[in-house]
């Protein structure tokens, strides 16, 4: 790439990558703030760490004191701020990768390779909140870092594997992944049905199945006509708030001016979801049709899509695929000569649970920390860049397509009532086959569970809508998949998520996973959140181990406690739900031990 | 950044701000428009705990320890931040705000030492909160890499003040920001690098504003440190800087027969309460 790179010292070469990374965003001399994060991120695949020469040099390029920069990048875990091997295995270990064996990797890579962060020649390896694999699980992601930096995502087949996986030169055959499997009858998929069929990044084959006619009515019928119908069917959020859709557009919509921004929240991270991943590796172009007729229903002319970091695919399809829509005017400053304009950038996320919270998300791509902002303003009114602003999930966007390309009669005759169109549901765990199912809202759980191939007698529990969702027992499962079904039993479908937990499963090991989790990915910013998430992983782990710190009648009065400090006065909805599933796991399992059930618990 | 709001002060265009009714605690209160909850709460006397808060600075609504129940609002609100709107009905005297505010207090007595955190004893017998039974915070030598002032982490509550006085909120030098994430968030220098090797210039607002003392002169430090730290013994001189021609307003903080700590009020209209190297520190000549 550059010249003379073999005699460049390795500050020289840094200063480059960066110079190299800016160069896309200078506007004049200046570079705008949200450039940050796509610079960190090339240092941290170009070096595997960020040093204190990047960090001094990118300060004096973009005018950001170094501490600044610093408080930044340290916020995301795939940033290393201290000397890092160039090869990095990211092992998942949580609570559906646990469930088909993550635990026995962990354990073959901490005594065949190295302990757990440190380096074994160029390599290390660590464990990693849920990677959005879950049907593949158990996965691990290899980052490798270097001038063509690569990201490996892996099936780690077995222990043996692991250790193959950790050991495997950069240009090994190590990387496995099967395709996406979508296993139901392809006439009853709406947002699926393209997923397998297409060719991701060919153009014609989109619009050969159907894309690209919600657009053109869009065009033809107009901004009102759009709101209208999504109003009519009735489309709530898919990203777990249940909000509806049409309501957000509209709000959008009425705000004054041009500047105002589509976007598309693709920092899929709660645990046991993979659909947006899905979607966006399988038919990257309904998330770019989607966002175009959403850029022109709310008169946005610039859509972002913000891709966790561990889903290097989806990136790279979607990439490909924007620049096929660029290539055929589907993108542009005239789109497919309706006089639209409209154009869109994927950004990728660092590793951050919180930055699917949507104003921790606007936050991160102005290249800030990801910390929550405190709502009003909402981000319609003040979002990116203080704009007007759409957020919506990836799920949302291709809904809110298939109200548009079919009408929205046809969108609210599936489903229920209230609970209109169709739901993605990631199924993993202990099923015989994991993946993201198409069903109209108002089927069963049980329903759900038998396509997947669950044991029904042996189901111990099903964590419904992540780690933020709830646990519901075996004999729970007939609950119809709807939002109002679910808020009766105070449960959620949440981000579809549906995780089995079978009977030779420990609820206290899978809690003990969930508590760990949240400690991990608060942000930190608010006291009930940063120090609730700690003691309620405390508390978690002395009912493991059956020390209570005075009485169980104490333990649980505490539990209650956080609980409710944590809903009623944290900043975000990660505060106000990190105890939902562990609350509601104590509530249905017997867990206490002066109170357990003589067959379950612990 | 300045907030917009009045401040109190009998400013001429304060009275020509359209002024907003709402209602706290059943009682109609006239704010004007622009105030916050916690503006409206102070102008009933209800008394309002508050830690992150500071008049000087922008509110973060970090610590929540100033939660009020709003109607219509499904979790509580920080009133330190939530600007009062027309017809608001607001709650600060329910059992869930009390629930919430012992819990704030017992969060953060059982993991950062608060002894020396204003009012914050006195909150918790008032909201009967025993922070003991969530843990005990663990001890931690003060970080001393200058001659000016320590930083004591074991005190430290996260509350962002001195990073917002660091920061554009006053001094724009931008030595220190928060750091990490969650458990691990710690407000540091780039890479953890002592204080003189960063961007700081010792104009000490971070001490100014830290409401826990884990940031303390250094004679303050020397004097906990001897238990000889006593807030009775000590007087309050107010007079003006001599270094230069802004006329800042000091107060001298004098134990026995030497300065301890210099601060400036905040609602000076010259300091705003924040001062530079000299007007903060540069006292070594007073005898």
């Amino acid at each position: 790439m550059d010249v003379g790179r073999d005699t460049q010292s390795p500050e020289d070469r840094v200063r480059s990558v960066i110079d190299h990374a800016l160069a896309p965003f200078a506007e004049g001399a200046q570079i705008p703030r949200h450039a940050l994060l796509p610079v960190l991120r090339a240092i941290q695949s170009s070096q595997g760490w960020i040093s204190k020469t990047a960090v001094a040099h990118l300060s004096q390029r973009m005018g950001i004191a170094q501490a600044e920069l610093y408080g930044v990048a340290s916020f995301y875990h795939l940033f290393s701020m201290e000397p890092s091997p160039r090869r990095v295995l990211h092992v998942c270990d949580d609570v559906s990768c646990r469930l088909r064996g993550s635990r026995a990797i962990v354990e073959r890579l901490s005594l065949a390779c190295a302990p757990e962060g440190e380096a074994r020649e160029d390599s290390a390896w660590r464990r990693s909140p849920c990677l959005g694999q879950c049907e593949r699980a158990p996965a691990a992601l290899q980052l490798i870092a270097g001038d063509v930096p690569k990201e490996r995502t892996f099936t780690v087949r077995s222990p043996e594997h692991a250790e193959e996986i950790f050991r495997s030169p950069d240009e090994g055959s190590a990387a496995e992944l099967s395709d996406i499997v979508v296993r139901q009858p392809r006439e009853s998929l709406r947002l699926l049905r393209r997923v397998g069929v297409v060719s991701p990044t060919s153009l014609d084959d989109y619009r050969a199945h159907g894309g690209y006619q919600g657009l053109r009515r869009a065009h033809a019928r107009g901004p009102a006509w759009v709101l209208r119908e999504l109003g009519e069917a009735k489309l709530l959020g898919r990203g777990g708030a249940g909000f509806p859709a049409g309501t957000k557009w509209s709000a959008v919509a009425s705000c004054p001016g041009r500047e105002k921004y589509i976007v598309c929240n693709a920092d899929e991270s709660e645990p046991g979801t993979f659909k947006d991943r899905v979607l966006m590796e399988g038919d990257p172009f309904a998330v770019i049709e989607a966002m175009t007729i959403a850029g022109f229903t709310v008169g946005a002319e610039k859509g972002f899509i913000y891709v966790r970091g561990e889903y290097p695919l989806a990136a790279t399809r979607l990439e490909a695929a924007i620049g096929e829509a660029r290539a055929h005017r589907k993108l542009g400053s005239n789109v497919d000569g309706s006089g639209q304009r409209f154009d869109i950038e994927v950004r990728r996320g660092a590793g951050a649970y919180i930055c699917g919270e949507e104003t921790a998300l606007l936050e991160s791509l102005e290249g800030r920390r990801g910390e929550p902002r405190s709502k009003p303003p909402f981000p319609v009114h003040e979002g990116l860049f203080a704009k007007p602003t759409l957020v919506n999930n990836v799920e949302t966007l291709c809904a809110a397509l298939d109200v548009v390309a079919r009408g929205a009669a046809d969108f609210a005759s599936i489903g229920t009532k209230d609970s209109t169109g169709t739901r993605l549901f990631c199924v993993s765990g202990n099923v015989a086959n994991p993946g993201v199912y198409e069903l109209a809202m108002g089927y069963s759980l049980r329903e759900l569970l038998a396509l997947a191939g669950a044991e029904f007698s042996r189901i111990r529990a099903v964590l419904l809508g992540g780690a933020a969702g709830t646990f519901l027992r075996g004999d729970e499962i007939d609950l119809p998949l709807t939002f109002e079904d679910t808020r009766r039993v105070r449960a959620t479908l949440g981000s579809g998520s549906v995780v089995v937990i079978d009977d030779k499963t420990s609820m206290m090991d899978v809690l003990r996973g969930l508590a760990w989790f949240f400690r991990h990915e608060s942000c930190g910013q608010c006291v009930p959140c940063r120090v609730g998430t700690i003691r309620v992983d405390e508390l978690v782990q002395r009912v493991r181990a059956k020390v209570p710190l005075g009485s169980w009648e104490d333990e649980r009065g505490r539990l209650t406690d956080l609980g409710r400090v944590m809903r009623d006065a944290s900043i975000c909805g990660l505060g106000h739900t990190a105890t939902s599933a562990i609350e509601s796991a104590f509530e249905r399992f017997g867990l206490w031990p002066d109170r357990a059930e003589k067959k379950g618990g612990a | 950044m300045r907030t917009e709001k009045p401040k109190g002060r009998d400013g001429g265009l304060v009275q020509i701000e359209r002024m907003i009714e709402l209602e706290v605690d059943g009682r109609a209160v006239r704010v004007p428009e622009g105030s916050t909850i916690l503006d409206a709460c102070k102008k009933l006397g209800v008394d309002t705990p508050t830690l992150c808060f500071a008049e000087n600075l922008t509110p973060v609504n970090a610590c929540r320890v100033c939660v009020v129940e709003l109607e219509g609002s499904r979790t509580l609100v920080a009133s330190c931040s939530r600007k009062a709107e027309p017809k608001m009905v607001v709650r600060t005297d329910t059992e869930r705000v009390r629930s919430s505010r012992k819990m704030v207090l017992e969060l953060l007595g059982s993991s950062v030492n608060m002894s020396a955190a204003g009012e914050f004893e006195n909150w918790c017998s008032q909201y009967h909160a025993e922070p003991e039974r969530l843990g005990t915070p663990s001890h931690a030598p003060a970080v001393i890499d200058n001659d000016l002032f320590v930083r004591d982490y074991s005190r430290c509550m996260l509350c962002y003040k001195c990073v917002e006085a660091c920061g554009d909120d006053a001094q724009h030098t931008f030595a220190i920001v928060m750091t990490g994430r969650g458990g691990e968030a710690k407000i540091a220098t780039e890479f953890d690098v002592s204080l003189p090797e960063s961007a700081c210039v010792f104009c000490g607002n971070c001490v100014g504003v830290c409401p826990t003392a884990a940031l303390q002169f250094r004679r303050e430090h020397t004097l906990r440190e001897a238990g000889e730290w006593d807030l009775a013994k000590q007087t309050v001189t107010k007079t003006v800087c001599p270094y230069c021609g802004v006329g800042c307003v000091l107060e001298l903080h004098v134990q026995g027969d030497e300065i301890v700590r210099v601060t400036s009020p905040s609602d000076s209209s010259v300091t705003d309460g924040h001062l530079c190297v000299k007007g903060r520190f540069g006292w070594g000549y007073v005898r």
